[in-house]
């Protein structure tokens, strides 16, 4: 994994000096708010509906055991004792005092991780496939790139003010586990005729008017990577718009432009900003990715989990739906559910911190992952070794068997946290979890992505939940709107809306009665939720959903 | 006809902690909001924001919010004010823990 060069350390104690020189100023009231609210914010200081909020980048969703011991401490001595992790990678506290913060920005230094550019109309935190590294299905672990991608966006001149903020995600295989598609910029690494290179995608982006990504690129030669980047970024600060915010981010750039036009201006721009890339960066990514050596795997009889998954039924259950494949023989890929239930999607106590750190140090080669789900992953554990991990996730309520089934919602932190919330969304989230719990379905119903927004900015990235639900506010009282058949996959789809929304008493309820019509309808258990509404369309949900509308249809008929 | 005005309070967070603060009559900030100030009138209302606004050492972004005077003191009139002055829904944290 990637260690902070002197370079690196220098810079993050240079920042956090300046940062709390900042705050002291602020606090002593030679700044006004309107001055410091800009340098809180390149910071990852929010100011949110019941205290501050400190964003924390997890590059590429990718942590060490002493990080995760450390983002554990730092939830206790300086929040409320848990941090709730987000759809890009991020950690979130929601209870920081101002004095605080630049103590926790220096503790964070400690561990080599900083809160820069997680706000802003900046580069974002780059975020990366969870399963990097791990993989049997990927090209080569796209986590270097997405380093090389960091220290290139940090701090980067020309990309300090952009019309709005700007987001990355890199892949390292056709399966798209990191949504590249909804990203500003996404890059899958790929491979021709025995040639490494990237695919690039652009305009991607949930929000307000959802976007698929188009591909730019379809096979960009390795070493013009930064330079094609910068291309793209730089074409967009000229060309973005900075009179409508509604209308600023690169996605709609590039459809009123439309790709061709684009395409055509980056092209020029990369021209000109080619030679000036004189293989410094290729040099630096290949000096990254020898820190991102796979580890030693070793060799060794898989009969403990054989015997486990014979004999215990519970660790049966989780390993089917927890376990992802391995490029390694003999090696699992573990999800660890913070969907627990009833419990908040996200969060995690500094308790189940510091256990997920001790159990990734011993059973995972020191490795941990966010996903953006959400979730957290061992990526590299040893079969023999899975009941041993399953039996000390059971001990703080982390065994929960629900990866990728309905109950594994991502939810934003909605109106209960979010200054831009209209509406809530981890209660919805808690109750459906807890009815189809309740209902003993949600192994029936198989594989269901459910993403609640509590607003249109779509952190909670509805627009792409095979059930999504955007909560609003309708005059004055929450308004739950429902889209069906969204992809966040390589096979990249907007839901659909279904019509008029539904109140928070009623939701859970709307939800249930999908959930029952698509089990009427699919052609047997085989056929997943979204494979029936992709046959079926949306007519029989709409049928279950609006009763009574129907029977009106039929009795006009 | 311009719309009538309906009574307001204002509130802002506090620049230290980040909780949700309420401006009193003897222009100091409380977290209680059955002890803020209830403004009846436009004018007045507007003159009071300005008053909260230039505590900038102590507060952070004050507004005007809705409320309903009641017997009881002032009471949220939108769900969003009310989480303000509660706290999450999730954890029982905030000030329904605190005040």
């Amino acid at each position: 994994m990637y260690k902070y060069s002197e370079f690196d350390t220098a810079f993050l104690a240079e920042r956090n000096a300046q940062f709390r020189a900042q705050v002291e100023r602020r606090i002593d009231g030679s700044l006004t708010e309107d001055e410091f609210k800009p340098l809180r914010l390149m910071n990852g200081l929010y100011l949110q509906l019941h205290a501050y909020m400190l964003r924390v980048a997890i590059p590429y969703g990718t942590l060490r055991s002493a990080q995760m011991r450390q983002l554990a401490m730092i939830a206790e001595k300086w929040d409320k004792g848990y941090g709730h992790f987000t759809t890009r990678q991020n950690i979130q506290y929601n209870w920081p005092k101002l004095r605080d913060v630049p103590d926790i920005l220096d503790a964070l230094g400690e561990v080599e991780m900083h809160a820069i550019q997680t706000s802003g109309n900046t580069i974002r935190n780059v975020t990366a496939d969870h399963f990097a590294g791990a993989a049997a299905d990927e090209v080569d672990d796209p986590r270097p790139v997405a380093e090389l991608l960091r220290q290139w966006s940090t701090d980067h001149p020309e990309f300090q003010f952009l019309p709005r903020k700007f987001k990355f995600a890199v892949i390292g295989s056709e399966a798209d586990r990191a949504v590249i598609r909804a990203h500003d910029i996404g890059v899958q690494l790929v491979e021709q005729d025995g040639k490494r290179g990237y695919r690039i995608l652009v305009g991607g982006g949930l929000g307000r008017t959802p976007m698929i990504g188009k591909v730019i690129r379809d096979f960009l030669p390795e070493e013009d990577l930064l330079p094609y980047a910068e291309a793209i970024v730089s074409t967009y600060n000229i060309l973005g718009r900075r009179d409508n915010k509604y209308k600023a981010r690169i996605k709609i750039t590039v459809h009123e432009n439309g790709i061709d036009t684009y395409k055509e201006l980056t092209e020029a721009r990369f021209a000109e900003l080619k030679p000036q890339f004189e293989g410094v960066d290729q040099e630096m990514l290949s000096s990254i990715r020898a820190q991102f050596a796979a580890p030693a795997f070793r060799n060794a009889p898989t009969d403990d989990f054989d015997a486990a998954y014979k004999a215990d039924p519970v660790f049966r259950a989780w390993a089917d739906t927890n376990l992802a494949a391995h490029k390694v023989e003999g090696y699992a890929i573990v999800s660890i559910s913070l969907k627990k239930h009833g419990e908040t999607p996200g969060d995690a106590t500094a308790e189940q911190m510091r256990l997920i750190a001790d159990l990734g140090e011993q059973y995972s080669h020191d490795d941990i992952r966010i996903s953006h789900e959400q979730n957290v992953i061992l990526p590299h554990v040893h079969k023999s070794d899975l009941p041993a991990l399953h039996a000390a996730l059971k001990t703080l309520g982390l065994a929960t068997a629900n990866i990728g089934l309905i109950s594994d919602i991502i939810a934003c932190p909605g109106m209960d946290y979010c200054a831009l919330a209209t509406a809530r969304s981890i209660p919805v989230a808690q109750e459906i979890a807890q009815r189809f719990d309740a209902l003993k379905m949600e192994h029936d119903i198989g594989p269901l992505k459910i993403k609640i927004s509590g607003c249109i900015n779509a952190c909670g990235h509805h627009h792409v939940g095979h059930i999504g639900i955007l909560g609003l506010d309708r005059a004055g009282v929450e308004n739950y709107q429902i889209t069906l058949g969204g992809d966040g996959t390589e096979e990249a789809t907007i839901g659909q809306r279904t019509g008029p929304g539904f109140s928070y008493e009623e939701i859970t309820d709307a939800i249930e009665r999908i959930i029952r019509a698509y089990l009427e309808h699919r052609t047997d258990a085989q056929e997943t939720f979204l494979e029936a509404y992709r046959r079926l369309g949306a007519d029989p949900f709409k049928a279950a959903l609006y009763p009574d509308k129907a029977e009106g249809k039929a009795n006009a008929a | 006809m311009p719309r009538p005005f309906t009574p307001k309070v204002v509130t802002a967070n506090a620049l230290l902690e980040g909780d949700v603060v309420y401006f009193t009559t003897d222009n100091t900030w409380t977290r209680e909001l059955t002890q803020a100030e209830v403004l009846t009138d436009e004018a007045d209302a507007d003159l009071r924001l300005i008053d909260a606004s230039r505590q900038q050492d102590q507060i952070v972004g004050a507004y005007l919010a809705d409320v309903d005077p009641t017997p009881e003191g002032p009471k949220p009139t939108h769900f969003r004010e009310e989480f303000r002055r509660t706290g999450p829904s999730n954890y029982f944290h905030g000030k329904q823990a605190e005040l």
